[in-house]
């Protein structure tokens, strides 16, 4: 009965119905199916309590800090445990919400919020706190409270960067030397003449690398400060979402988004299920000059090489201009959105996950016509810098149910963060939701 | 578990009379269900990649097609976003969205006007269909 089902679903979601009639016998299929039969048989995910709608290993338990704060994108945690949220779209007219669980209970009971501009990033170091809007940086005071002093006097530390819309995000990750390291999305797919356009030839040399493309690097105390005042720390990489610096070993690490459409824009060479696996999202050691290739590049983690793109001249084979390029540490299945990056440095979680990177895969749209995928949590062990070991799921359940369509799931994990007591902080840019994850050996 | 059956059995009632209905429908209007039929087609090789199978699009990147002004609205409009493509911020149903659409100006006439035949008509859209005519009336302006 079990397999009937989802063979009427998969039929449904492939097939398309053209017009009621399909979706009449599909139904009626369904309808009389269920008959006489124990539902219960219809595959359950695993479940998830419904309080907080994630699962988790065992020890691990979570709250939902806050709820329906809106487009919550990155968030910090300044070292009292009040969490700062960047908003992708304003909420009452503000696009920073400060949120504090006064009595202990993993549940935010105070909030306020500031900061009239939509952005994603967020950090807090040294008693100051950053955020981003599309085009640039601003920082704040914090007092001992770890309040915003004044709400009113951002001072603007970078401005005038790159944003076209398309991956404007401007993710921030702070050094202990007075760097602030900012990615700087490509506006683009493939820079070709004609973005994401059958037929359009790739740009080469691509213009778009002198002002995007890349991480750029800036002083955390200088005012107003663009493109000439900072260093291109690295380059070729799309879009970058996640980043994150490592204190162990005191190198930047970033998770590059890969390409779209190779079946759309080459079907001759990918199939639909090639396209929709390639290329890898990328987790990358990104050492000042690093070129990761973008966009004559792209990652293939089966053949583990840096494969020449079809824009410019690639057959999913040649590698030729990307055989000295910058290759990843790891590469995980396409289009996942590796959206936030996340070494543990706590002591709360047991000892195999120090230093090792939390990665929030927000999840994949570009798998169509395939299931898509992410939407979860994932935990990659490291040592001496490297990754110790294949990844695994750490948190998931965050879809409540499998994704065909990006509005299928009910959240997505956008943010991470760290508290003061080694807890973990994820966010939610669905609905905006919060969940702290604590680890408590005795259960 | 009676009141599941209950439910079970209205639910059979009202495939039954949907089912019904469409086909009386579909026989009266043989023209756009052919239509619709070749645009379904259409969409699945070139619109679903970023519009998803249910029209719903991507939130923050892609629109959807569901019940928008942009589909249900003015067919010129309509057919000069297919041709041209379209980029830049825009509003749909009080959300935003700022990714690319290429231009399908490659399409012929007929595509053209089935797929947003097909769109009009699908993801509980209802409206009338795009002709081949209208097509190359917009097309005849785009170049």
């Amino acid at each position: 009965m079990k397999l009937y089902f989802i063979k009427a679903k998969f039929f449904f979601r492939m097939q398309m119905p053209t017009n009621l009639n399909l979706l009449f016998f599909v139904q009626l299929f369904f309808v009389f199916s269920s008959f006489g039969n124990d539902t219960t048989g219809i595959k359950k995910a695993k479940a998830a309590p419904p309080e907080t709608g994630i699962t988790l290993p065992t020890g691990f338990t979570s709250t939902a800090f806050a709820d329906s704060l809106g487009n919550a994108r990155h968030i910090a945690v300044a070292p009292g445990g009040e969490v700062f949220v960047k908003l992708q779209r304003l909420k009452n007219g503000k696009g920073i919400i400060r949120l504090k669980d006064m009595n202990g209970d993993g549940k935010a009971d105070r909030m306020m919020s500031f900061g009239s501009y939509t952005g994603t990033g967020v950090a807090v170091k040294n008693g100051y706190l950053y955020a981003s809007s599309n085009k640039g940086i601003f920082r704040y005071k914090l007092n001992d409270q770890n309040e915003v002093i004044d709400t009113s006097k951002a001072e603007m530390i970078v401005t005038g960067l790159v944003d076209k819309g398309q991956h404007n995000s401007k993710s921030i990750a702070l050094d202990d030397a007075g760097n602030i390291y900012v990615n700087i999305g490509a506006p683009s797919n493939a820079c070709q003449v004609q973005d994401r356009t059958k037929g359009s030839p790739g740009q080469d040399p691509c213009p778009i690398l002198d002002s995007a493309a890349g991480i750029w690097q800036f002083k955390v105390d200088r005012l107003n400060q663009s493109y000439g005042d900072g260093v291109r720390y690295v380059t070729g990489t799309r879009n970058v979402v996640g980043l994150d610096w490592n204190t162990s070993v005191k190198e930047l690490y970033i998770m590059q988004h890969g390409r779209d459409g190779l079946n759309q824009m080459f079907p001759e060479l990918y199939t639909e299920e090639q396209s929709a696996e390639l290329p890898a999202e990328e987790l990358l050691l990104a050492r000042k000059n690093a070129n990761f290739g973008w966009p004559y590049c792209y990652y293939d983690p089966n053949q583990q090489k840096k494969i020449l793109n079809p824009e410019y001249g690639g057959d999913a084979k040649k590698q030729g201009r990307c055989a000295g390029v910058d290759t990843p540490l790891y590469g995980f299945p396409g289009h996942w959105a590796p959206n936030s990056l996340l070494f543990y440095t706590g002591n709360m979680f047991p000892e195999r996950y120090k230093n090792g990177a939390f990665i929030a895969f927000h999840g994949s749209w570009n798998r169509a016509p395939l299931k898509q995928g992410g939407y979860f949590v994932a935990f990659v062990p490291f040592k001496d810098g490297k990754p110790a070991g294949k990844w695994e799921p750490f948190a998931e359940g965050f879809a409540g149910k499998e994704v065909y369509q990006p509005r299928d799931a009910v959240y997505r994990p956008c943010g991470l963060a760290q508290g003061p007591d080694g807890s973990l902080f994820i966010s939610d840019d669905v609905k905006g939701r919060i969940w702290k994850v604590t680890y408590n050996s005795n259960q | 578990m009676r009141n599941i059956k209950k439910i079970l059995v209205l639910l059979v009632v009202v495939s039954l009379a949907i089912g019904c209905l469409s086909f009386i429908n579909s026989q009266q209007q043989p023209g756009i269900a052919a239509s619709v039929k070749r645009g379904n087609t259409v969409y699945m090789t070139y619109c679903l990649p970023c519009h998803q199978a249910d029209g719903a699009g991507v939130p923050n990147l892609n629109p959807p097609l569901i019940k928008t002004k942009y589909v249900l609205g003015d067919k010129k409009e309509l057919i000069t976003i297919v041709l041209k493509g379209l980029t830049g911020e825009i509003e749909v149903n009080g959300e935003t969205f700022n990714n690319v659409m290429p231009s399908h100006i490659f399409l012929t006439d007929q595509q053209v006007a089935d797929v947003l035949t097909y769109v009009r008509n699908s993801f509980t859209n209802k409206a009338t269909p795009v002709t081949v005519a209208e097509v190359k009336a917009v097309r005849a302006k785009v170049k």
